[in-house]
């Protein structure tokens, strides 16, 4: 059906489509409208899920970890100071290999408060073992989400999914979108380690140092498999319900000498830069990141490469940049820009193009 | 791309009024987006919406900074407020005035939002209600359609009285 | 699967807890009601004269199989065995510090959406209940979350080698208060009491009956239950391993510990605490064998006598309903 609304109504429909059992709630800007929404679904009686009202985020995600560790679909969204206070659990939850749902609203830490769009949240949790995807519009936010719970519960995965999208900038912004019918694309969820009280176990004992770490290695072997899993996801979606993603999207790329990289809705809005770059002769393509872990690498040989991170890691660079760099051997120029919601435009994307010198780094708007 | 900038004070509903005109767009077949810029949420505080309205996806997320039009809710916001910041050349201003307010060096629609809301008693929590007759304004300048206009505000609003504020202000407004 | 997942293989129920058998002078022996089956098996890996672990073994047995414990970090999580076996015949799930009355939350939501009415129990240490775990016990008693939880008190960070908690008494030394505790014990009943749960009550380690009963009681019960069991710890508290149920016995005789329970408000003192509130041994009685109290002064002393004595009042006072 094709409707309008902002990318946390796209988010809650989309939940509410993937019938989750358990979905645990704790307000926070941006992201409250998503478990507003959920209320309201559950209370109209168009979603039957257990509404759990938390007492923290840090309770929601374990909430969450007791309801799937019992192997029903959960959900629950959080932002921000939310996400890193849960930032415990979200290690927890991955540990146990249960295939949990987050929306996260990105934004800024404080102090000072600060509500803007910022991806330092989310990128700090990056070790934690969740499958991080970012999205740009209010379509990706819902077809993300829905996808979300297919990857995250494929026996080959079995951990959980963070689905990342700009605090404001996509969670306040209204566009058009379409849901979907999900059906057999989503199948139930078949937790194979989901307690059995006819066959009872320890979960999360003591676990020696010579032991500890195969589990580590089993996590990283979901994490490689959900590539597989992933481009299947998306494809069978885009069979399904005509719409196409991939790992990462490229534009105008194919005879492009110089590319920018980015997340999010800069990761959108970079395109008009492209466009005009183009006009004015210039070989410029863009490529929107859109899983960031698993992290997979574009193929960047021969090209000139412009990284635009909305995040920092202090002592080292924009993590995105870094990543690339580590990965990929390129040298890109780093332009740090958008943190906190800073207004980042199109012609600004243009400009980072122009005044590119590759290896160095770039904080957007400040003048030493 | 048609690119609107709207100016209200926290509580008028300006933020509502830009997802309607939004989504009246998008009824008529064209892309739209809403967009409001939050500071902190607080009563009364001069608050900026912006809409865009094209035939094509829309990719930009960012303000606009050279706006089509801008609306401005309340007037007393252009003391404290430059509203023709950035305003294209031959840009317009709508301006919900019981005076008759005009800027000078461009197209102004001055129109009584407040009294017509008033004259139907549309009034929540003491403030008129202005979004349904904006709504009524913008379609008279053609920017949505008149059928649109009017699914957008039945659908949100069960009281008729705001259709009918939307239809006196389609009357009201000289083009 | 990839996470560790222990299982039950060459368990046996445990002879240690045998010893609980034993009848005391002027004791009633106390097997007749309980039943057999056992769910803390062979493998347990407690300290000699764990109160935990007993308590645990009455605990499960009141619950019966059809039954989740979760754990957060405390003594349990060692008591439970060591990666690949268990020593618990019923599934654990093992949680975040500050987590598990908030897992449980999720856990219990998603049996009932199932139709099922397993028993969800948080099985927690006192630091767990009392210090980090005190929002999520709040937040899933106000959700009205249909579960038991039990917060076994031995009055310390036991499992971490007693360090003070917010359950310390006063007087008590640990390794963090090694001059003795200059502050109160914290009246989790009193807290968990402003939540008005269905049932709350107290038990003893050293009264195996009276602790089935109440869990069989709560367990009968939809929605949120609490109990708070006294678990005199030998390594803690400084005292001879096999003298548990002694150390128990004297808490109670003494009233610094009152068993009670509160079912829909109403208050009703039970076994060895009834005698207690009408006559009672001196707390000294109970200090000078553990010897945590070695640095308590006599002022200290005095303070703790009249607490134990305001409470008995207090609660005699909700018991006759003049409160």
């Amino acid at each position: 059906m094709l409707t309008f609304g902002t990318g946390n109504k796209a988010v809650a429909m989309a939940v509410r489509d993937a019938k989750p059992v358990v979905v645990a709630a704790y307000p926070i800007t941006p992201q409250t409208e998503i478990v507003e929404e959920l209320a309201n679904f559950v209370t109209a009686g168009s979603m039957a899920a257990r509404y759990i009202p938390v007492e923290s985020e840090h309770s929601s995600m374990a909430a969450c970890i007791g309801a799937a560790a019992t192997g029903v679909r959960t959900f629950t969204a959080t932002s921000s100071h939310g996400l890193v206070y849960m930032c415990e659990m979200l290690h927890m939850s991955a540990g146990a290999r249960l295939p949990i749902v987050m929306a996260n609203a990105n934004r800024a830490l404080g102090p000072g408060w600060n509500i803007g769009a910022e991806h330092s949240d989310s990128i700090s949790m990056r070790d934690t073992g969740w499958l991080q995807v970012y999205v740009s519009t209010v379509q990706e936010a819902y077809d993300a989400t829905l996808m979300a719970f297919r990857i995250a519960e494929h026996t080959d995965v079995l951990l959980p999914v963070m689905i990342n999208l700009d605090g404001f900038l996509l969670t306040h912004i209204t566009q058009t979108f379409e849901t979907v019918e999900p059906g057999d694309f989503l199948p139930p969820t078949a937790t194979p380690h989901a307690i059995d009280i006819k066959n009872p176990g320890g979960y999360g004992t003591l676990t020696p140092g010579n032991t500890h770490f195969t589990f580590r290695r089993d996590m990283e072997r979901g994490m490689r498999a959900s590539i597989a899993v992933i481009e299947e996801t998306e494809a069978d979606f885009a069979r399904r319900f005509g719409r196409e993603y991939h790992l990462y999207e490229e534009y105008r790329c194919e005879d492009a000498d110089v590319v920018i990289i980015a997340m999010g809705t800069l990761g959108k809005e970079m395109e008009v830069a492209v466009d005009i770059l183009r006009d004015e002769g210039i070989a410029a393509g863009a490529i929107r990141m859109r899983w960031f872990r698993p992290f997979i690498v574009p193929d960047l040989d021969g090209k000139e490469v412009v990284v635009i991170d909305r995040d920092y890691s202090f002592g080292y660079g924009g993590v995105l940049a870094g990543e690339l760099q580590a990965k990929s051997g390129c040298k890109p120029f780093s332009v740090i820009a958008g943190l906190g919601g800073q207004e980042v435009t199109y012609d600004d994307i243009v400009e980072f193009v122009r005044i590119r010198k590759p290896g160095t780094e770039h904080w957007f708007g400040v003048v030493d | 791309m048609y690119e609107i900038r709207l100016h209200s004070r926290g509580g008028q509903g300006g933020v509502t009024a830009a997802k309607l005109i939004a989504y009246a767009a998008f009824l008529d077949g064209k892309y739209a987006t809403a967009t409001p810029l939050y500071g902190a949420e607080r009563r009364g505080a001069p608050v900026v919406s912006f809409i865009r309205i094209d035939d094509e996806p829309i990719r930009i997320y960012s303000q606009i900074r050279n706006p089509d039009l801008v609306i401005v809710l309340d007037e007393s916001i252009m003391q404290v407020v430059d509203v023709l910041h950035g305003i294209k050349p031959d840009g317009t201003v709508l301006i919900n005035s019981q005076i008759g307010t005009e800027v000078e060096g461009h197209s102004t629609y001055p129109v009584d939002l407040t009294g017509i809301a008033l004259s139907l008693d549309l009034v929540i929590s003491g403030s008129p209600i202005l979004n349904t007759p904006l709504i009524g304004a913008i379609a008279k300048m053609g920017l949505i359609s008149r059928e649109s206009a009017k699914t957008v505000i039945s659908e949100t609003f069960r009281d008729e009285r705001n259709v009918e504020a939307a239809l006196r202000a389609y009357e009201e407004l000289e083009i | 699967m990839g996470c560790p997942l222990s299982g039950l293989a060459g368990n046996e129920p445990t002879q240690y807890f045998i010893i609980i058998h034993v009848k005391y002078p002027n004791e009633r022996l106390y097997t007749m009601a309980i039943p057999d089956e056992e769910f803390l098996l062979k493998t347990t890996s407690a300290c000699a004269g764990c109160p935990s672990s007993l308590i645990l073994r009455y605990v499960t047995k009141a619950a019966g199989a059809d039954t989740v414990l979760v754990i957060p970090a405390c003594c349990t999580s060692v008591i439970q065995g060591v990666y690949p076996t268990t020593a618990m015949n019923l599934p654990v799930y093992n949680v975040a510090f500050a987590s598990a009355a908030a897992v449980a939350s999720g856990m219990s939501e998603a049996f009932r959406a199932e139709g099922k009415k397993t028993n969800v129990i948080c099985y927690a240490g006192d630091g767990g209940t009392i210090d980090i775990g005190i929002q999520a016990l709040s937040g899933a008693l106000e959700r009205g979350t249909d579960f038991l939880y039990i917060c076994y008190d031995n009055e310390a960070y036991s499992n971490t080698g007693m360090q003070r908690s917010g359950a310390t008494p006063l007087g008590a030394m640990t390794t963090t208060t090694p001059g003795g505790k200059k502050d109160h014990k914290k009246d989790l009943d009193a807290i968990v009491a402003a939540h008005h749960p269905v049932y709350q009550a107290t038990a003893c380690a050293a009264y195996p009956q009276d602790l089935y009963n109440k869990v069989e009681k709560a367990l009968s019960i939809p929605g949120p239950k609490f109990m708070h069991v006294l678990a005199p710890c030998p390594p803690g508290w400084r005292f001879p391993s096999e003298k548990t149920v002694e150390m128990g016995k004297l808490a109670v005789k003494s009233g610094l510990w009152v068993l009670y329970e509160r079912e829909n408000g109403k208050l009703t003192i039970t076994g060895a605490s009834k005698a207690a509130m009408k006559k009672r041994i001196p707390i000294e009685d109970y200090l000078s064998v553990q010897g945590r109290f070695r640095k308590i002064t006599a002022e200290e002393t005095v303070k703790m006598q009249q607490m134990v004595e305001d409470t008995i009042v207090r609660l005699q006072r909700e018991v006759d309903g003049i409160c």
